[in-house]
């Protein structure tokens, strides 16, 4: 109206997110990817993928099937390996120590780089038995030092509350969504670094996947996640970042909030709202 | 937004809803026009007419908002969708107060229509009306074309409608003072002025949205240098 209101400037930082908006150069960086090509046989499937991963933070991967985000979410722990005429180059560095490197323990990276995938796997043994394999595996034996182990990894899984009571019977027992919540507890019994979840909620109902969603901000505090998903609104909801790929490039990394508000890319913008060229 | 969703029930939803933010701009600028009209040319009738309009403005307001409010809850728009849907809701909250401002100049052309006329047939009123007029039908025509450099442009006469408005409440005082019994008939006049003001400040807000939407960018509350700035990267 007048000139003074006019001229009165307003602090933005003030206004943008109750004041911690997120941004890549206030964050410790735990996952770096330089430069990664992967290929299956003669086929690219990674053209030359750069990206930081913020330390306790939800980084999620968007994008079409086919676009390589599974495949770039293996090479974290790498799954990959484990597929044949699998071909590498550039290099992920976890805590600037690249994983690739051939004198790295791949037993142990996988201890540091936990995954869940989409179709809940527990093993066909007891719910306790489940979140105590990874222990006991490392020789962990004392019945003490397991219990508290399984009572605090089922808490972190926010399962505890309903199993406490039937903690020996057989996990296959439970929910689709309790499996999920209790293959999380497997991960985060052993302590990763790193949690990565392939579309850990695109088998679950709407109720378990807002559980596992829930779980995921609560984890974030202790773990850097690294998130796989179809669901676009659930990218929006649980993720700090959002990395957007198409065939196998990395088409637009950010902030969720800037980057489901004002995408800088019109690729991104053309698929998170759903259009198409 | 050349292209076109996949869903294309949603295309023609955000369609419908685009349209119907223009018939009520459409609405609101004929009634501005009438009502200023009626309050120069003393037209009792033209400014009845304008105050038994009103109720479509605050129909089209209410269904517009139910609409949005459907779209947002079973589409979740994102990007420049949702900068569209949530720049259409604030859009209508301003073009309806454009709507109670004509309303209310309205009546104050059936008041002054049984008062004395002044000298200069309210040509203040006139002038300031055109160009007030001028620039809702700019702020909505950026909007219609999603135009920000028309945008800008349009948002940068509110300076130019404030100055104006300034001289012309001097030049009232001056005959207020001049003779006691033009008060009343003044008085009506300053709060038509007002009005005209209040709804150059609308049209600006209208402007400023449009900028939001097309660039993602907030440009409420800056200067119009601020705002070049931001819209347009100089």
């Amino acid at each position: 109206m007048s000139k003074e209101v006019l001229t009165h400037g307003i602090d933005r930082s003030i206004l943008s997110s109750g004041g911690q908006a997120m941004k890549l150069e206030n964050e410790d960086i735990c996952i770096n990817v330089n430069d990664l090509k992967l290929s299956y046989g003669e086929k690219e499937a990674l053209h030359g993928i750069n990206l930081p991963i913020p330390r306790k933070r939800v980084t999620a991967f968007i994008g079409p099937s086919g676009c390589g985000k599974s495949t770039l979410l293996r090479c974290f722990n790498r799954m990959n390996d484990l597929v044949d005429k699998v071909k590498i180059d550039g290099e992920i560095q976890i805590d600037g120590e690249n994983i690739y490197h051939p004198d790295i323990d791949v037993s142990a990276l996988r201890r540091r780089v936990g995954m869940v995938f989409q179709r809940p796997n527990p093993f066909p043994k007891s719910i306790y038995e489940n979140v105590a394999y990874g222990l006991r595996l490392q020789g962990i034996k004392q019945r003490h030092i397991l219990d508290e182990a399984v009572e605090q990894s089922l808490k972190g899984a926010a399962l505890w509350n309903e199993v406490k009571d039937r903690l020996h019977e057989s996990a296959l027992g439970l929910s689709g969504g309790q499996q999920q919540r209790l293959v999380i507890a497997r991960a985060i019994a052993i302590k990763p670094e790193v949690l990565l979840l392939d579309e850990p909620a695109s088998a679950l109902d709407p109720i378990s996947t807002l559980k596992i969603e829930e779980l995921i901000y609560e984890l974030k505090s202790e773990y850097t996640i690294v998130i796989v998903t179809h669901n676009m609104q659930q990218a929006a909801r649980v993720s700090d970042y959002t990395a957007f790929m198409y065939m196998g490039d990395l088409i637009e990394f950010g902030a969720t909030d800037s980057l489901f508000t004002n995408p800088t890319e019109k690729q991104t913008e053309d698929y998170i709202t759903g259009r198409y060229g | 937004m050349d292209y076109k969703h996949i869903s294309q029930q949603f295309n023609e939803e955000l369609e419908d809803v685009k349209n119907k933010v223009l018939i009520m701009g459409g609405l609101v600028e004929t009634n501005v026009q009438n009502a200023i009209t009626a309050l120069v040319e003393g037209n009792i009738e033209l400014g009845e007419r304008v105050v038994k309009e009103d109720y479509k403005v605050n129909a089209l307001e209410v269904s517009i908002d139910e609409q949005c409010m459907q779209i947002i809850a079973r589409r979740q728009p994102t990007a420049s969708d949702l900068r569209l849907v949530m720049m259409i809701v604030k859009t209508i909250t301003d073009i309806e107060r454009i709507g109670d401002e004509a309303e209310k100049i309205a009546r104050m052309a059936i008041e002054l229509a049984d008062m004395e006329r002044p000298k200069n047939q309210y040509s203040e009123i006139q002038h300031l009306g055109d160009h007030v007029r001028k620039m809702l039908h700019d702020a909505l025509d950026a909007f219609a074309r999603t135009d920000v450099e028309a945008a800008l442009h349009c948002a940068a006469e509110d300076e130019k409608i404030d100055a104006e408005y300034e001289a012309a409440m001097r030049q009232m005082i001056t005959l207020m003072m001049e003779d006691t019994r033009n008060v009343k008939r003044v008085l009506n006049t300053i709060w038509s002025a007002r009005s005209l003001e209040r709804i150059g400040d609308h049209a600006k807000n209208v402007c400023e949205y449009v900028i939001y939407m097309v660039k993602g960018r907030d440009v409420r509350h800056t200067t119009i240098e601020q705002m070049q700035v931001e819209a347009l990267g100089k």
